[in-house]
C-alpha cells in the first residue's frame, strides 16, 4: 500500500519528504560544505570543478550553475541546504525565496511588505 | 525541585540576527519588529531564569543528511555560534546545563520519548536569534542554555499531539532535578512563511492570530491540527510552529494546574519572508 501524500496537491509547493531527500543527498551536501570557508573559496574559483568532486547528476550541477532554485528543489535539493549557495553568493534569504517566484526582487519585497502572498494563491486550479 | 516559571514564544528570522549584527534595527523596517520586543527585554531582565530550554531547529547547520534526529537534546557545556555560509553571528557562545541536560534525557526516554544525546554540536540561528531578540546585545547570555533541536525539515517531523507531549514530559522531567532552579521553556520558529517554489512568501494574518488564540486557551485542542493543514494554510516553513507545542505542553496548566498568565503578545508583517509572532506566558 502507498503512503499518504496530501501535501502533493498543495500549489507551488515541493515538501521535502524522504523521497525527495534520497534524490537530494548529494546535491544537498554539496552545500553543506559551504559552511567551510576555504570550500566557498574553492567553489568561487572554479565552480564546474569543485561541482566534480561530489558525486551529483549532471542535472544538478547545472542546476546549481544556473542558481535555477526552482530546479534545484525539484532534483531533491532542500531550501535550507541550497540557502548555503545563496550566503556564498552573499545573497540574502529574501532574495533567494524571491528568486523563485518569477517575481522581480523589487516586487516580492513590496508584496512582503504589502502583507505578503495570498494564503489562497493557486488554490483554484489544485482542487 | 526545579521549576518551570515561564515559557517564551518567537520567531527565530535569521534576518532579524542580521539587523542586530549590521547596526540597521533603527530603520524604520526594522524598528517596527524591534518594538515588540521592548517590553520583553525588560521583564527578561526582571525574569531573569538560571537556565532556558530552547526548542528550535537546525536548519542543515549540525545536522547534514548523514543524521537527522527528530528529537536531539544538547548536554554540553558549551555551544558554539555556527558558521551558516556567511560566517559565523558576532554573539557570545552559549553555555549549556549538562546536569539538567542528562538528568532531562534520562527521564524523558524513561517516558518513552526518543531524544538523540548531542555532546557537541554548534547553534545556528535558530538559537541565536531568539536569544538575541530576548536579551540584546550581550557580551555573555544570562542563563544557561539547553537546546533542544527538533527536525523540521526532511518529512515526516513530528506531529502537533506528539510534540505537546513531549512538552508534558519535560515539564514532569523538569521538575524532579532536586537543585533549586528557575527554568524557562522557549519554543521558536514560525509563524507563518514559505521560503521555497513559486508559493514563496505566503502569509496567512488570520491563521496566525487564531493559532496564538488557540495556544493560549486550548492547546490540546490545537495540538490535533494535522500536518496538512500547517503546509496548505502556514505555508511549507509554518510547520515550525509545531515546535511552541512542546513549549506549551510543559505549562502548569496542561498537567490541571493554573492558567498561565498572559504577560505579552505581538505579530507583525513582515520580517523577510516570514510574520514574526511572539508570546510570554507565566505559570501561577
Amino acid at each position: 500500500m502507498s503512503l499518504d501524500k496530501p501535501y502533493k496537491t498543495v500549489p507551488g509547493t515541493t515538501i521535502f519528504d524522504a523521497d525527495q531527500s534520497r534524490m537530494g543527498y548529494w546535491l544537498n551536501q554539496f552545500c553543506m560544505s559551504l559552511m567551510k570557508a576555504e570550500n566557498r573559496e574553492r567553489f568561487k574559483k572554479d565552480e564546474r570543478a569543485y561541482l566534480d568532486e561530489w558525486a551529483m547528476t549532471e542535472e544538478q550541477k547545472q542546476a546549481v550553475l544556473a542558481r535555477d532554485l526552482n530546479r534545484c528543489i525539484q532534483l531533491g535539493g532542500n531550501i535550507y541546504f541550497l540557502a548555503k549557495i545563496g550566503a556564498t553568493d552573499g545573497k540574502s534569504f529574501q532574495q533567494m525565496a524571491g528568486s523563485m517566484t518569477g517575481m522581480s526582487e523589487e516586487q516580492y519585497r513590496d508584496m512582503m511588505i504589502g502583507g505578503g502572498r495570498d494564503p489562497k494563491w493557486g488554490r483554484e486550479g489544485n482542487k | 525541585m526545579a521549576k518551570i516559571t515561564a515559557s517564551v514564544y518567537t520567531s527565530h528570522v535569521p534576518a532579524i540576527g542580521a539587523a542586530m549584527d549590521l547596526g540597521k534595527t533603527q530603520e524604520p523596517y526594522w524598528q517596527k519588529v524591534f518594538a515588540g520586543y521592548e517590553y520583553s527585554r525588560q521583564w527578561m531582565k526582571e525574569n531573569t531564569p538560571d537556565v532556558v530550554f530552547l526548542v528550535y531547529n537546525d536548519h542543515a547547520t549540525a545536522f547534514s543528511l548523514e543524521m537527522i534526529p527528530t528529537f536531539a537534546i544538547g548536554t554540553a557545556a558549551e555551544f558554539k555560534v555556527a558558521d551558516e555560509g556567511w560566517g559565523p553571528r558576532p554573539v557570545a557562545d552559549v553555555e549549556g546545563h549538562p546536569e539538567l541536560a542528562s538528568h532531562i534525557a534520562q527521564s524523558v526516554i524513561q517516558q518513552d520519548f526518543d531524544l538523540t544525546i548531542v555532546n557537541k554540536m554548534d547553534v545556528d540561528h535558530g538559537l541565536t536569534v531568539p536569544l538575541s531578540l530576548m536579551c540584546g546585545d550581550a557580551k555573555k547570555w544570562p542563563f544557561k542554555v539547553i537546546p533542544l533541536a527538533v527536525n523540521v525539515v526532511q518529512y515526516p517531523v513530528p506531529s502537533g499531539m506528539r510534540c505537546f507531549m513531549l512538552g508534558q514530559a519535560i515539564r514532569k522531567a523538569v521538575e524532579s532535578f532536586d537543585a533549586n532552579l528557575n527554568v524557562q521553556i522557549w519554543g521558536t520558529g514560525g509563524m507563518s512563511h514559505q521560503l521555497q517554489g513559486p508559493r514563496a512568501g505566503l502569509i496567512n494574518k488570520e491563521w496566525d492570530n487564531r493559532f496564538l488564540d488557540r495556544l493560549i486557551s486550548n492547546p490540546k485542542d490545537l495540538a490535533c491540527v494535522p500536518h496538512i493543514e500547517y503546509v496548505r494554510e502556514a505555508g511549507s516553513e509554518g510547520i515550525e510552529l509545531v515546535m511552541w507545542l512542546i513549549a506549551r505542553g510543559a505549562m502548569a496548566d496542561v498537567a490541571d494546574g493554573p492558567k498561565p498568565t498572559v504577560k505579552h503578545r505581538f505579530y507583525h508583517v513582515p520580517a523577510s519572508n516570514t510574520a514574526v509572532g511572539h508570546l510570554i506566558l507565566e505559570n501561577n
